[in-house]
């Protein structure tokens, strides 16, 4: 028996995206999801006879962006290739996407894991192209085997799609996923595509291949198609890993073919052969003239790219010391995260900033559903806060109460502190009255703490606060009362 | 016959802006020639009445508003490659034999913005592959000039609706030669632009880096005018020239006073026999005449013209066609499944001259010969464009023979290559994507049928073509000295 660790995984993604434009990839029809089927199209993307697609400028220009977020090459010419093939979701029985000539060539991409280690992957290319329309099929089970008959909703046909191809420099499951949570934040960070994977606007293939570790030469690939969700991946590549190591393990070969993941069985099914592959007879589509980039285009739009996910994360981790999983939580949500960093910047402290954003802000963001970069807490008036913290002018409990009434828009901490006198307390004398007249009031509790049960302190102090109605120094009241008892 | 159908474009428009004529009355004339003749000509697949009644009042209507419209109430013939809102729009395929277009052709949208009178939907070769308009899979056209014969290809019917008087001017399609050709053996002018010049938005794709709509008219005058209603940029059609269009009409000349006029040294005419050779060889004398001096250039990829064209045409019409698939509109004939839908459909659908060509550009795109056939092409064609750049570096224009010879009868060319030799003329000024014409030159064989002499000028040079055309036909004036038969 050879221990499965004696393998290492060989990963390239292929990963479809739909970019967010307001119309279609060659006609006027808008780009939005759902609908009655069949009113967002036009003769073009119908395919009627003489229709003709013109390219989508903005499509073009979220693809070079994307492309430059990435340190991507932008050929200064491009052009649109016809992939030709008969599919009834497909309108004219090609599909316009680009062959030798794409928008984009090479760059990487960053990523982390969840244990915060920083990643790279290598892209070959990122291509645009159109998406297709959604065969339903009815009077059976929903599959197409058995059906009476197909409808087919051609709303999402001629949305444009940008297929980004990685180098196959993934070594794991968790790698795939991490790389395509950085493409998803990016792609979200620069508004080309809102990435919602409930509405198959992210869908994805991966090639897997194992090798002996140590070994540079590569297995035979499988190609698992059509997952649209992280968790289908992770599932789909692990079983896929396993399946390949048990064939090998067990003297076996394996086989180059295209796989499906069957998400209920959890495995990968054979689709079909190499051997019955397609012969799309790519050529240039003649109806699309080439493609000429302009350099003082590419650098408009290089001004337009802001600091991408991983040097956030890098950032996080390294200048404010937080632990991964905090740091991605912010990442995750971009408002949040730039709010967060206003907060820092404006306080110069990023662990309270931290602990004010992912706890009591996040808190009130779901308690009332109003987003904490829309609420009227400005990072300014946190800072403030954060500030008066510091500065121990209050304590943890009047923080939280005075965050509260921020929420509500009461404004700036300071000024309340002020109008209603909520500085903290450390007056011995003053602390020292309202001890007494708390032991005076609880003699039972006196006496409970002088026969050995020294929690009450707990109680007592609670007492004391509230008598000072939260401005006390807990530490001093602590203090104080203990000089008192012992 | 009325003489008002015999009326040019041009005298049309003139009488009905002035108001002498109505277009109502004009078109009451053209109708009653089509019923009167065309059940033996057969160059309409669809007639137009109600349409062009209405049509006509509402010219009449916008002329007495004080409307300038330069072709007010002009009847026009439409090659049924272009879609007309609401008519029948066949291609001259069984395939599309009942499909109703739902939206209209830019250039055929102009025209009639322009005051022109849709008559009918003319017939053609199916898909426009084909050189006689044999090859319509809906009806048989005749060669207005002797019945038995053919009418040329594939604008067959606008050119024998123009012919025999019933329409004024005919919209055709060129991809190889089919403006020219059947305006050759119609006794009238047939001009194609160059490519880009007029939007090929609403023409069913045939071949779509060659395809260019053009005007099929009497005189040049009228294709002059045609051309300026119809040419300038459309933003639907992403490969049409955004560039400014020099009016030709109004730029119209009557010698050849300056100008050097090419006559290519590889087109021998002595092979088509002496006939043939002697008619040509009097029209560049007459050429000289005008003033015009003759000069020797070469095209040495003249012999690769046909090869070239015949994977290039085939290549793109094997994707274009692909749509027509029985999915969506069209013909369907059931299957089992979907594969076999589409096969019974394609099958039952198109006729053997659109197989052969989907058959010759599915091969030549296939993977594996790629390379040898479509790449070598390709780069056939730059040599075209560079051959005819060279030629134009010693003369303003060429002069070249329209066909091989003249009219024939049905079923004559039974081979394919035969009928392919028929566009050895026309198709290197389609590769080149340059403007050319043809112009009636007199008539040869027996009986005495019309044959035309090709003018051909550089990129854009539309208005320098038309004019010198203009002067050899008012020179000449070949059209009139030969009756049609009915």
């Amino acid at each position: 028996m050879i221990a499965p660790t004696k393998y290492e995984a060989v990963i390239g993604i292929e990963c479809h995206v739909e970019l967010t434009t307001r119309s279609k990839m060659f006609c006027g029809c808008a780009n939005e999801f759902g609908g009655e089927p069949n009113t967002k199209v036009c003769p073009v993307c119908l395919a009627l006879p003489g229709a003709l697609p013109v390219a989508n400028k903005a499509a073009i220009e979220h693809m070079i962006r994307a492309g430059l977020a990435f340190g991507a090459e932008i050929p200064a010419f491009s052009k649109f290739d016809r992939k030709n093939y008969f599919y009834p979701d497909m309108p004219k029985d090609y599909q316009i996407s680009q062959y030798d000539m794409p928008l984009t060539l090479g760059g990487s991409v960053r990523y982390w894991l969840d244990d915060g280690t920083i990643k790279e992957c290598r892209l070959t290319r990122i291509h645009l192209e159109e998406d297709t329309g959604k065969s339903m099929h009815a009077g059976g089970d929903g599959r197409i085997a058995g059906s009476a008959y197909s409808l087919i909703d051609f709303n999402r046909a001629g949305v444009p799609l940008m297929e980004c191809v990685s180098e196959p420099d993934l070594r794991s499951a968790q790698e795939a996923v991490g790389y395509l949570e950085a493409l998803k934040r990016t792609f979200v960070l620069l508004g080309v595509s809102d990435v919602k994977m409930e509405e198959g606007s992210l869908r994805c293939d991966a090639n897997v291949s194992i090798r002996p570790v140590g070994s540079t030469a590569l297995g035979t690939k499988t190609e698992i198609k059509n997952m649209n969700s992280f968790r289908s991946v992770l599932r789909a590549i692990d079983s896929e890993i396993a399946r390949q190591t048990e064939i090998l393990e067990s003297g076996g070969r394996i086989v180059q073919e295209t796989r499906g993941w069957d998400e209920s069985q959890g495995v990968t099914h054979s689709m079909r052969s190499k051997e019955e592959a397609h012969d799309y007879r790519y050529f240039p589509d003649p109806d699309l003239v080439p493609i000429e980039i302009d350099a003082a285009l590419i650098e408009n739009l290089r001004k337009t790219i802001p600091p991408l996910p991983a040097q956030r994360f890098e950032r996080y981790l390294s200048e404010y010391k937080l632990d991964p999983k905090q740091a991605t939580q912010l990442i995750d949500n971009v408002p949040l995260a730039q709010y967060f960093d206003e907060a820092v910047a404006a306080s110069g402290n990023a662990q309270q900033s931290t602990n004010f954003v992912l706890g009591d802000l996040s808190r009130l963001a779901n308690e009332t559903g109003v987003a904490v970069q829309a609420s009227p807490v400005t990072p300014a008036q946190l800072a403030e806060l954060i500030e008066l913290v510091e500065a121990k002018t209050i304590n943890s409990k009047i923080a939280k109460e005075l965050l509260e009434r921020m929420w509500a828009g009461e404004g700036s901490p300071k000024a309340m502190v002020e109008k209603d006198g909520l500085a903290q307390t450390s007056d011995a004398g003053e602390i020292g009255r309202f001890v007494a007249a708390v032991l005076a009031e609880n003699p039972k509790a006196v006496a409970d703490y002088k026969s050995g049960k020294t929690n009450i302190l707990g109680f007592l102090t609670g007492q004391v606060m509230k008598a000072s109605r939260g401005k006390a120094n807990p530490a001093l009241v602590n203090e104080l009362l203990r000089k008192e008892l012992d | 016959m009325n003489e008002l159908v015999r009326r040019s474009a041009a005298e049309i428009a003139r009488e009905v802006g002035a108001k002498r004529l109505s277009a109502s009355e004009v078109t009451e004339a053209v109708l009653a020639r089509v019923d009167e003749v065309d059940d033996r000509v057969g160059s309409y697949l669809t007639r137009l009445h109600e349409l062009a009644r209405r049509s006509a009042q509402r010219v009449d209507e916008r002329v007495a508003a004080g409307e300038k419209l330069p072709l007010a109430g002009v009847p026009v013939a439409i090659k049924d490659n272009m879609c007309l809102t609401g008519t029948r729009t066949t291609a001259g395929s069984k395939i599309l034999e009942n499909w109703i277009a739902p939206y209209t052709a830019t250039a055929v949208q102009r025209i009639l913005d322009a005051g022109g009178i849709p008559i009918g939907k003319a017939n053609l070769d199916e898909f426009a592959m084909g050189s006689s308009c044999e090859n319509s899979a809906l009806g048989v056209t005749r060669n207005p000039y002797d019945l038995a014969r053919v009418p040329g290809g594939s604008s067959g019917g606008p050119a024998a609706a123009v012919g025999g008087f019933e329409a004024a001017i005919g919209l055709g399609s060129d991809t190889g030669g089919s403006i020219r050709e059947p305006g050759a053996f119609c006794n009238i002018v047939g001009f194609k632009p160059t490519y880009g010049r007029v939007s090929r938005y609403g023409l069913i794709a045939f071949a779509s880096s060659l395809d260019q709509i053009g005007p099929l008219t009497r005189t040049v005058e009228d294709a002059a005018l045609a051309y300026d209603a119809m040419a300038g940029h459309d933003p639907m059609d992403s490969t049409s020239i955004d560039r400014p269009v020099e009016p030709a009409a109004a730029g119209l000349r009557t010698d050849l006073k300056g100008l050097k006029i090419g006559v290519v040294k590889e087109f021998v005419t002595e092979k088509l026999g002496p006939e043939i050779d002697a008619l040509y060889r009097r029209a560049y004398s007459e050429l000289t005449d005008l003033g015009a001096e003759i000069v020797e250039v070469s095209l040495p990829s003249a012999d690769y013209g046909l090869a070239t064209y015949y994977l290039i045409a085939p290549a793109e019409c094997s994707s274009n066609l692909a749509r027509f698939d029985g999915v969506r509109y069209g013909l369907r004939v059931e299957g089992d499944d979907v594969g076999q839908m589409y096969e019974k459909t394609r099958s039952a659908g198109f006729g053997a001259e659109v197989k052969r060509r989907i058959l010759i550009g599915t091969y030549a795109l296939s993977s594996g010969y790629y390379d040898a056939y479509y790449v070598k092409a390709q780069k056939a064609r730059t040599m075209f464009a560079q051959d005819f750049r060279k030629a134009f570096e010693r003369c303003d224009l060429i002069a070249a023979p329209a066909t091989s010879g003249p009219p024939f009868e049905f079923n004559a060319k039974s081979d394919p290559y035969s009928m392919y030799m028929m566009d050895y003329y026309t198709i290197p000024m389609s590769l080149a994507g340059l403007p050319a014409l043809s112009v009636p030159c007199g008539y040869a064989g027996k009986p005495q049928l019309p044959m035309g002499l090709q003018l051909c000028a550089p990129l854009f040079e539309e208005a320098k073509l038309l004019a010198a055309a203009h002067a050899y036909e008012q020179a000449t004036h070949y059209a009139s000295q030969l009756a049609v038969a009915l």
